[in-house]
């Protein structure tokens, strides 16, 4: 079966073209981060109208790269939710649209559900059941994850996601848009240590998270010192070493909770390597398996939908073939249904 | 020649299907998206004119000015169809549509005009000349206060930016029909003669005429004007 993805749920567009028995023949991604940078963050109505003009040269591109043709299609699968409402529809409508016109399904895809198969893309992929930590700019969340369509959630972010926690951290700290990759960077140079940040929720006792605090913290050093380009370094190391002491921690407390020894990262913030890192001493030490995604992965992609999707056909999954589309830009993935 | 053609600018959705100059149209008034409709309204106007999907010649839209996202419903799935068809596209001003669709005999200036939100409206002008509608002055974005009518006489101002500024331009035209609005129809009408010219671009050259341009300032202009950071 051959599947081809749409994503279009934020502020990257992607396309990418998924067969099941020869794998993945080609992706495209393009991102809008250059075109939101002046914005100090991503402009919901610039995003849909950034989708819109890339969604069909980023689909030759693929199916050039593939050298597959629109014949060859098995159905099309697009994200169709959570995410910003106008993007989303975006990538609905032209999906839809294209299936209707070619006769064949299309499926409408969970973005999370598309992170947490991400790895499974790779080519030494998990095997189920295993614990998934999917962190980005949205979402911080522990699943148990038994098939596909089978996800428990153990414990979630309370407040802000740990990408939105770097990206107003690296905010606070006179670090561009986006952050977060910028104060990773940044935290390079800087010595663990120096500055006395708090592990929100480390010993609370359940899975769940909260990193507004840690942020109010950075706020507070920012307000009543002038911090030399050193200490903001150093700032930022302690920052990004309490982040991922808290999501080492309870990532490892989910396992022993489960009674699970295979942990699966997804998200953006799964790219970081002080993090990658940290959990791979730990899981080391415990005789755990970390899986990742590729790096390409990580980030919001058409790979991961397209995959998802033939997954979930494969399973069973109905699709409409009548034109009927719709998004859901707040979609709990616990309401997800099993294939 | 059979074209397809989709106006989702305002909250009157609709879809036409032109065959050699005889129309046959779904609409509806729906106040949120129709992302349920089109396709399958697609379906039946094809079924009912015994059509099949490959029958079809080109694809038109409106492409607006209008509701954004209802010009992205329109524009994304005349994309998805025409690329998946392999089909020219034609892009219409919902405008212009606006004023086919307003158009009765001896009414040949039409002045149409849409609430664009945010206390302003989008209009355009048009003459009606031996069966043709011309463009006299371009879609533009302005609030009502300062929008001016083109020279001539006998203008009859047409769309819903009369019903929400009764008072527009109210001393100087011949009549008002703001209850009128862009319909498939006429996108279809006015996209058939560029359809038969060979004015039908690439699925990846369609896009939305937005019209309100900038939608967003940037930091430095937040900061420019005392903003926060």
């Amino acid at each position: 079966m051959r599947v081809l993805g749409i994503e279009s749920s934020c502020d990257e567009t992607g396309v990418a073209l998924y067969d099941t028995s020869l794998g993945l023949l080609s992706h495209a991604i393009h991102s809008q981060v250059d075109m939101h940078q002046a914005y100090g963050g991503v402009v919901p109505e610039l995003a849909s109208r950034d989708h819109i003009r890339r969604l069909v040269p980023l689909l030759r591109h693929v199916l050039v790269t593939a050298n597959a043709n629109l014949e060859s299609l098995d159905a099309i699968a697009y994200t169709a939710g959570p995410g910003l409402a106008g993007a989303l529809l975006v990538g609905a409508s032209f999906a839809a649209a294209l299936a209707f016109a070619r006769g064949i399904p299309a499926l409408p895809v969970h973005h999370l559900e598309g992170h947490l198969l991400s790895p499974l893309l790779a080519r030494d992929p998990p095997q189920f059941p295993f614990v998934a930590l999917l962190v980005s700019g949205g979402h911080t969340q522990l699943m148990r994850v038994a098939a596909v369509g089978d996800y428990t959630l153990l414990g979630e972010s309370l407040d802000d996601a740990a990408g939105e926690a770097f990206d107003k951290t690296a905010k606070l700290l006179g670090l561009g848009y986006p952050g977060g990759p910028a104060l990773a960077q940044l935290a390079t140079s800087g010595r663990l240590g120096c500055s006395q940040l708090p592990r929100p929720m480390l010993h609370s006792g359940d899975l769940d998270f909260s990193f507004s605090g840690l942020k109010t913290a950075v706020l507070t050093l920012v307000r009543n010192t002038e911090l030399s380009e050193s200490m903001r370094a150093d700032l930022a190391a302690e920052f990004q070493e309490a982040v991922s002491d808290v999501l080492v921690g309870k990532s490892l407390a989910a396992l022993r909770q489960c009674g699970l020894h295979r942990l699966v990262v997804a998200g953006g913030v799964g790219a970081n390597r002080r993090l990658r890192e940290r959990l791979d001493q730990e899981a080391t030490k415990l005789g755990v398996r970390v899986f990742y995604p590729d790096l390409e992965f990580c980030t919001d992609n058409g790979a991961m939908i397209a995959y998802c999707g033939a997954r979930r056909l494969m399973a069973g999954a109905m699709a409409s073939d009548q034109g009927i589309f719709a998004v859901r830009p707040r979609w709990p993935l616990q309401e997800l249904l099993a294939p | 020649m059979n074209l397809l053609a989709l106006e989702t600018s305002t909250r009157h959705i609709s879809v036409a299907l032109w065959r050699d100059g005889e129309l046959t149209e779904r609409a509806e008034v729906l106040a949120n998206g129709g992302s349920e409709r089109l396709l399958p309204w697609v379906r039946q106007l094809l079924t009912a004119a015994d059509l099949q999907i490959t029958d079809l010649d080109g694809i038109a839209f409106g492409a607006g000015p209008g509701g954004f996202t209802g010009l992205r419903l329109a524009c994304g799935v005349a994309q998805g169809l025409a690329f998946g068809l392999d089909l020219p596209v034609v892009g219409v001003s919902s405008l212009a549509a606006l004023a086919l669709a307003s158009y009765q005999r001896g009414t040949e200036h039409l002045f149409a005009c849409l609430d664009a939100r945010m206390n302003e409206v989008y209009c355009a002008a048009y003459l009606m000349r031996d069966g043709t509608l011309e463009s006299v002055m371009s879609e533009l974005v302005s609030p009502p206060q300062q929008i001016g009518l083109p020279p001539g006489q006998d203008w009859i101002g047409c769309g819903d930016g009369f019903a929400s500024y009764p008072e527009l331009l109210a001393t100087r035209l011949a009549a008002v029909r703001p209850d009128c609005w862009p319909t498939a129809a006429a996108v279809a009408q006015l996209a058939a003669p560029r359809f038969a010219r060979g004015e039908g671009i690439d699925a990846s050259l369609a896009h939305p005429l937005y019209v309100r341009d900038k939608v967003a300032l940037t930091t430095a202009e937040r900061l420019a004007r005392g903003g926060a950071k």
